[in-house]
Parts: C-alpha cells; structure tokens; sequence
C-alpha cells in the first residue's frame, strides 16, 4: 500500500494488468529509435552541455556542471603552497581508493614498488562496491575474447578505442583467474562451471557474479588485499588529492592532499601518478538522480585537466532507466535490469504500455522522459514518474517467482510498506555511469609524461555506451595495467628534484583570459545535501530574509 | 496532495532535531545541517560505512542500523559509528592454508565466545553472526563463508561483543579461504588463459581490431548479424 493518493493511481494500473499482460509493444523501428533519443535522451539536450572555454579540450561540449568544475578557480593558492616541504615520497601514488585503485596499487606492490594510496572516503567507498549485476569475461567454449569484442566494440556505438576494447576483453578471463586465485567467491556449478547469464548485449552468456553482491565481493577482497600489503602500500584515507604536482620538465611528479576532516594540506611528491577516482554521478547532471556513491564528484577529470590532460567522451552518460522514483528514501536507487527481463512492463498514467521494457537502457530512459515531459508521467512528491508494473512477474512466472528471483527489489521496497509482489514501483532514469573520461593508451597513459588513469575515470574503453558487466571488469583490468606499468616505469624514474605548481598558475592566467566568472572552486570532493530543508537556502541559515 | 510534511522529533548525538518524518536517519542527519564527511559511503546498504546505534526514548533496548536505509522515528536517540577498532591480521593468502589452525593463529579470540548472540542481534543484514563464529572455530570456512557472504563489514556486531571479536574480519579470511581453496576450480578458466597466453585468440581478435579502423561497414555489419545465445 501506497496510503495516498498513489492507490488511487495505481487502481488505473492494476484494472487494465490482465490486458497489458496479454499486449506485446511492438519494438521501435531504427528511425523511431533515432527520433526518441534525439528528442528525449538528456545526452541530445544541446542546451545542457556547454562549450570549454580553456584547457586541452577547448571548443569542445560538456556537460554545464562539469564544465563549470573543470573550469573553476582552484582549491589552493599555488604562491601559499610550500612545494619544499614534502610529507610523503613514494614510487607510486595511487589517487582513488576503488576497483581501480586498489588493483593499481596491488600490482604495483607486486613489482616492488613502494605505494601511496590516497582516498578521501575509505578505502572501498566506490561505485565498485555497488555492482551487482556481474562482471563480463569471455571463458566459456563457446564463447571468444573477438566475441566479446565484437558486443563491447558495438554495443559502445564503433566509438570505443580499439586498443583499449582489445585489452578489456583480452585480459578479462585472466583477470577472473587473478580474483579467484585472490578468494573471491565467484557463482560456481558443483563441477567448477562457473555460473554465467546474459546481459543487456551481450551475445553470448558471459556475465559472471557473486551473487547479487558481485562488485561488493570483489572489492573488499580487493581492499583485504590491499591491507595484507601494509609494509608496501600506505594507505591514507580521508583525504582528497586537490592538485597533480608537475616537475622541472612537466611530467607529473607527485600531488597536493587536502585532509577532508581538518583541511590540512599534505605534499605527496612520487615517481609515477595514478588516477583511479571513479565517476560523477554525485554532479547530479541536469538534476538527476543518481544511483552512484557519495563521492562520485569527477575529481581526477579535473586535476587532470588542470594539468593538461585531454578528456574523450566527456558528454557521454550512461541513464539507468530504472531508478526508484519513489518513496523519497531510495530516490535514484538502481531497479535492476532482471525486473525487466522477468516480464515487469513499463506503463503510463493512463494505465497504457507506451513502449518494449526490453529496448536498450539509452531508449527506455528516452521513452520514460518523455512519458513524463509530455504529462503522461505519475505526478508525485517525489520525482514524477512511470510505472514499472511488477505484479505481472508472479502472473506470469507464478507465485514466489518475486522473492526466489529479486529478493534485493522486494527488501528495497517492503521496508517502506510497498510489496512488488501486490503494487507497482514508479520510476525514472538515474544517472548511473560516466562513459568517457581522461583519455588513455592500452597501457593507461595519458598525454601527461608520468601520469596515468585507469578506471571509471578513464575514457575510451566504453566508447559512448557501456554494457553491464564491462565496468567492473574495467577497473579490475585497467587498474591492474595501471599498476603493472607504473611497476615498469618507476624503476627508471629519478625522484624529481624540483617540485611545481606552475600549470595551475598558468591555468589561473588562462581562466582570466577567457573572462572566465563565478566563485565556484574545484575539485568538488563531495556534494551537500539539504532534502528541502528552506533555511539552508538562506544565505544565513536562521536568517530571515 | 501538497499536504504538510509529517514531522519527526529526533536526538543526533543527544541534540534535538525537527525533521521530515519519511527521511532516513543519514538523510535527517543532512536535513539538519550536516555535511557528513564520516559515516556515508554508498548511500545505498552495500559499504558500511554508516552504522548507526540509536535507542527509542522509553525503551531499554539499544538497535543498530545502517543510516541509509532507516528511517527516522519520533524520539529516536542516534548515534553514528562510522569507525569501530576492529582487528584486521595481516596475511599471505598464498602462503596460509584453510585449516582450523589457520584461526587459532591469527584469531584466537574468536574462541572465547560466551554464546550472547548480541552479535546476531546487532546484524542490520540480518545475517546469522554468532553461528558464523562457530563455523569459523571449528574450521568450517565454507559454512562460515556462506552464512556471512551479505556482510557489509559495519562492525554493528563486533560493538557490541564482550569478548572483542572482529567478526567482519573473521568472515572475510573465511570467505578467501573459500574462494581461493576450497570451492571447486574452473577448468574452463584455466584453460581459456592458456589460449590466449598462447596467442591461439589473437588472429580473431585482431581482425575485428583491424576492421574497427579499415572497415567500419563491415564491422557494423558483423555486429549486427551477430548470432545471440539463446
């Protein structure tokens, strides 16, 4: 029970079940297809995106919000940063306590380097804990790594580096192998088969998962890893790398720590740089939800634009369709996929099945924008919405299908008194996952000499759209080449003598020069919250006005 | 339907506050002010960051939540643990075994175990900690994996242990013991490793990779064709 007037809505679905059970949307023709994305996909929404102004990828459309970062006045003065007085010198530092990060800072270790690993939430406070779907590797024998090229390459719109979808899919089954040898529990059939479905894309059964807890599995194995290697790898949490540090030759040499709890301000000089910080989900782009973690703010973009890295795809997201429009407490949170898959159809205000629930996640978040732009959305207090009408899954898989096949959706919602199995859900597109990001080679380096990206934060590998199961094998793969590479390169590197801040000055000049305004600093770190509360839009919270 | 938000009265840290009866406790926490810097990670039930123990004004008994996923009750008393001293041993999985001695060494603790079930009680996953214990005693690591396997590692139960275990920690050696040497391996894994170790997938592969910047068409035309798996 809804106990509003959210029953009375929900009655217009539930007289017409019986009938859009036995009503099969016809799929979208490629025009029609075509015409939905242009018209309703907030990627199309010209008026959302800007154009750079200054930096390496001038001229060129991002998004407003992270334009604005990208191009905001720095966190620090670079004149009142003391570069001499260095309190940490390591190999290899490790910016991004996630998938990435660790796997970087694991392989790293493996090759004797000596690591810092700094993180401004904890260590495994990621968008990889939060996976659940799965992670793809191409093992099975009917099944290829060029297969799974060929759905990564294609599924990502012929946009992704093939360099970069070569490594992915390569080095997955190796990968698989490398976290099972490190004790994560992977889906196994009693012979050792490992348990593999499909996912949206896919051609072949690749998905591998720890139950619904895959990324979460893989990640605090991941982070024991990382703990168990103390004398080589230092972690340092709660702490937020503001600035990359370049030396003498422009190369980068190392970066400048803010403490989140104190502010104190820490110098971190090394031989080689990685940055493994994640997505952007918390920049709430054009007001969206989101289903990412707290700290999702796109920090490692901006550093590395700073110091001159260039971005690809950087007005490229990924919407989930289905993230929970209501009841306020789980807003943006992911509906998985499999709801879909079971049989759960997406329905109008009118009780009306406006589209397949099987197109792919770019249409279906398109279809639902304009469902409700065109006012044939849910009105609620929350975020305006469609339904997803799941009683139908029971209807037609039987009673206890709910609860043998999505436990995870039915614990979501009953803890707010709404049983699936009885009710539909409302929901609407999240904002789920950053496609681009700083633009890398097959071995993760950037076009800064020193500095590499792996990860959330790196572009390419995706193209302009990932499918489930490639991000998790992303930052396991991409760290681990990160990490491998730095464990290379470290060796040949002296310490830089001279330590500076100079691009960050120059980019300050170049900011001035493009008459560049407003009081806004970068990097965000994390976001702020008020859930409506009115005197937190006071100037003075208390204040009257 | 604009009608006046129900209000909850609640205590952060003994301090009273007037919030949205619908918010969860993290979400009040936020509504009142906080920028949370410790105590919030997936904002989603997955990470752990956010245990919370609170008491309802009148009642004896303290409960243990995650903060973003409770909401918030009148004259509810919260406190947020968003770090409790567990011991973490330092190993190398490559060099331990998954024999019982295994947490006789590095967690003799779990041995003095009075059998208080506070541990269970404090689980906000709900998860059967106290038996995973004694799985985990008696050297029964694939048990012990699969009765902790939701474990978000909030340390809920280990706050409220007289005899200082770090559960979270126990299950998760248990849990690498079971992945690593104790389930089943996979033969087609390995073998498919070896493949590509031996270069027997890189003729395929580098066509499509060649095609991606000679032939676009074609590709496209591949893809498209593709046969699906049923």
């Amino acid at each position: 029970m809804y106990g509003n007037y959210l029953d009375d809505a929900a009655k217009i679905v539930a007289e017409k079940r019986e009938e859009n059970l036995k009503f099969e949307h016809a799929r979208l023709t490629a025009e029609q297809k075509d015409d939905l994305l242009l018209k309703f996909h907030p990627d199309r929404i010209k008026k959302q995106f800007t154009e750079l102004k200054i930096g390496p990828n001038k001229g060129q459309q991002a998004p407003i919000e992270l334009a604005e970062m990208l191009q905001a006045k720095p966190r620090l003065e670079p004149e009142k940063i003391d570069l001499n007085h260095i309190d940490y010198e390591t190999d290899v530092l490790v910016i991004g306590g996630g998938g990435a990060g660790t796997s970087a800072a694991i392989m790293a270790s493996e090759a004797g380097a000596k690591v810092l690993l700094v993180t401004k939430l904890r260590v495994g406070d990621a968008n990889t804990m939060m996976a659940e779907g799965g992670i793809q590797a191409a093992d099975k024998p009917n099944d290829s790594p060029a297969q799974h090229y060929l759905d990564a390459f294609g599924g990502g719109h012929f946009d992704g580096k093939p360099e970069l979808v070569y490594t992915l899919v390569n080095k997955a089954p190796s990968v698989i192998k490398w976290l099972n040898d490190l004790g994560v529990e992977f889906d196994k059939m009693p012979d050792g088969t490992m348990v593999t479905t499909h996912g949206g894309g896919t051609s072949r059964k690749r998905m591998h998962a720890c139950k619904d807890y895959s990324g979460a599995e893989i990640m605090r194995t991941l982070r024991d890893e990382t703990f168990n290697r103390a004398d080589q790898i230092t972690v340092v949490d709660f702490t937020a790398a503001i600035e990359i540090i370049k030396n003498e030759k422009g190369e980068a040499a190392g970066a400048v720590l803010m403490n989140i709890e104190t502010g104190e301000i820490r110098i971190a000089k090394a031989k080689v740089v990685i940055i493994a910080t994640g997505g952007a989900g918390r920049m709430h782009y054009q007001g969206f939800p989101t289903s990412n973690h707290y700290g999702a703010t796109a920090d490692g973009l901006v550093i590395a634009y700073r110091a001159g890295a260039k971005l690809l795809y950087q007005d490229s997201l990924q919407y989930h369709p289905t993230g929970a429009a209501y009841p306020t407490q789980i807003l943006g949170k992911l509906v998985t996929e499999k709801v879909r898959s079971l049989g759960a159809k997406l329905i109008n205000k009118d009780g009306e099945v406006y589209i397949h629930p099987l197109e792919t996640r770019d249409v279906n978040a398109s279809g639902i924008i304009r469902e409700v732009r065109e006012g044939r959305g849910v009105h609620n207090d929350v975020q305006d919405a469609v339904w997803l009408d799941t009683p139908m899954i029971e209807m037609i898989h039987g009673e206890g299908t709910i609860l043998k096949s999505i436990p995870a959706m039915y614990n979501m919602f009953i803890k707010y008194g709404i049983d699936i199995r009885k009710e539909p859900i409302l929901v609407y597109p999240t904002l789920h996952y950053q496609n681009g990001g700083v633009e890398i080679d097959k071995t993760c380096h950037t076009n800064v000499a020193n500095l590499l990206v792996a990860g959330e934060a790196s572009g390419g590998v995706h193209g302009t759209n990932r499918l489930m199961g490639n991000s998790l094998l992303d930052v396991v793969v991409f760290g681990r080449e990160a990490g491998i590479e730095a464990g290379k390169m470290f060796k040949k590197i002296k310490l830089s003598k001279e330590l500076s801040l100079q691009h960050v000055k120059d980019f300050e000049k170049e900011r001035a020069a493009a008459k560049i305004k407003g009081n806004a600093v970068s990097p965000k770190v994390l976001p702020t919250y008020h859930h409506g509360n009115p005197e937190f839009d006071k100037e003075i919270p208390g204040a009257t006005l | 339907m604009a009608e006046t938000k129900e209000m909850a009265t609640i205590y952060i840290f003994g301090k009273k506050y007037d919030v949205p009866a619908e918010l969860t406790i993290m979400n009040a926490m936020e509504y009142a002010g906080y920028q949370l810097k410790r105590g919030c990670g997936c904002r989603n039930g997955f990470c752990g960051a956010c245990a919370t123990i609170y008491r309802i004004k009148g009642q004896n008994q303290l409960q243990t939540c995650l903060a973003c996923s409770k909401k918030v009750e009148n004259d509810m008393y919260i406190a947020t643990l968003p770090f409790f001293p567990l011991v973490k041993q330092l190993y190398d999985i490559n060099k331990i075994k998954p024999e019982q001695s295994i947490m006789m060494q590095l967690y003799p603790e779990i041995y003095s175990c009075v059998g208080c079930n506070a541990c269970t009680r404090a689980c906000p996953q709900s998860l059967q900690t106290m038996q995973y214990i004694a799985y985990a005693q008696r050297g029964d690591f694939a048990k012990c994996a699969d009765l902790s396997f939701d474990c978000v590692m909030c340390g809920c139960c280990s706050s409220r242990c007289p005899a200082g275990i770090s559960h979270p920690q126990v299950a998760e050696l248990a849990r690498r013991l079971n992945g690593k040497y104790i389930q089943p391996q996979s033969q087609h894994l390995i073998d498919r490793v070896a493949e590509i170790d031996e270069g027997k997938c890189e003729k395929d592969i580098k066509n499509f990779v060649n095609m991606s910047t000679k032939n676009l068409d074609k590709i496209k035309e591949l893809y498209n064709t593709r046969d699906i798996e049923k």
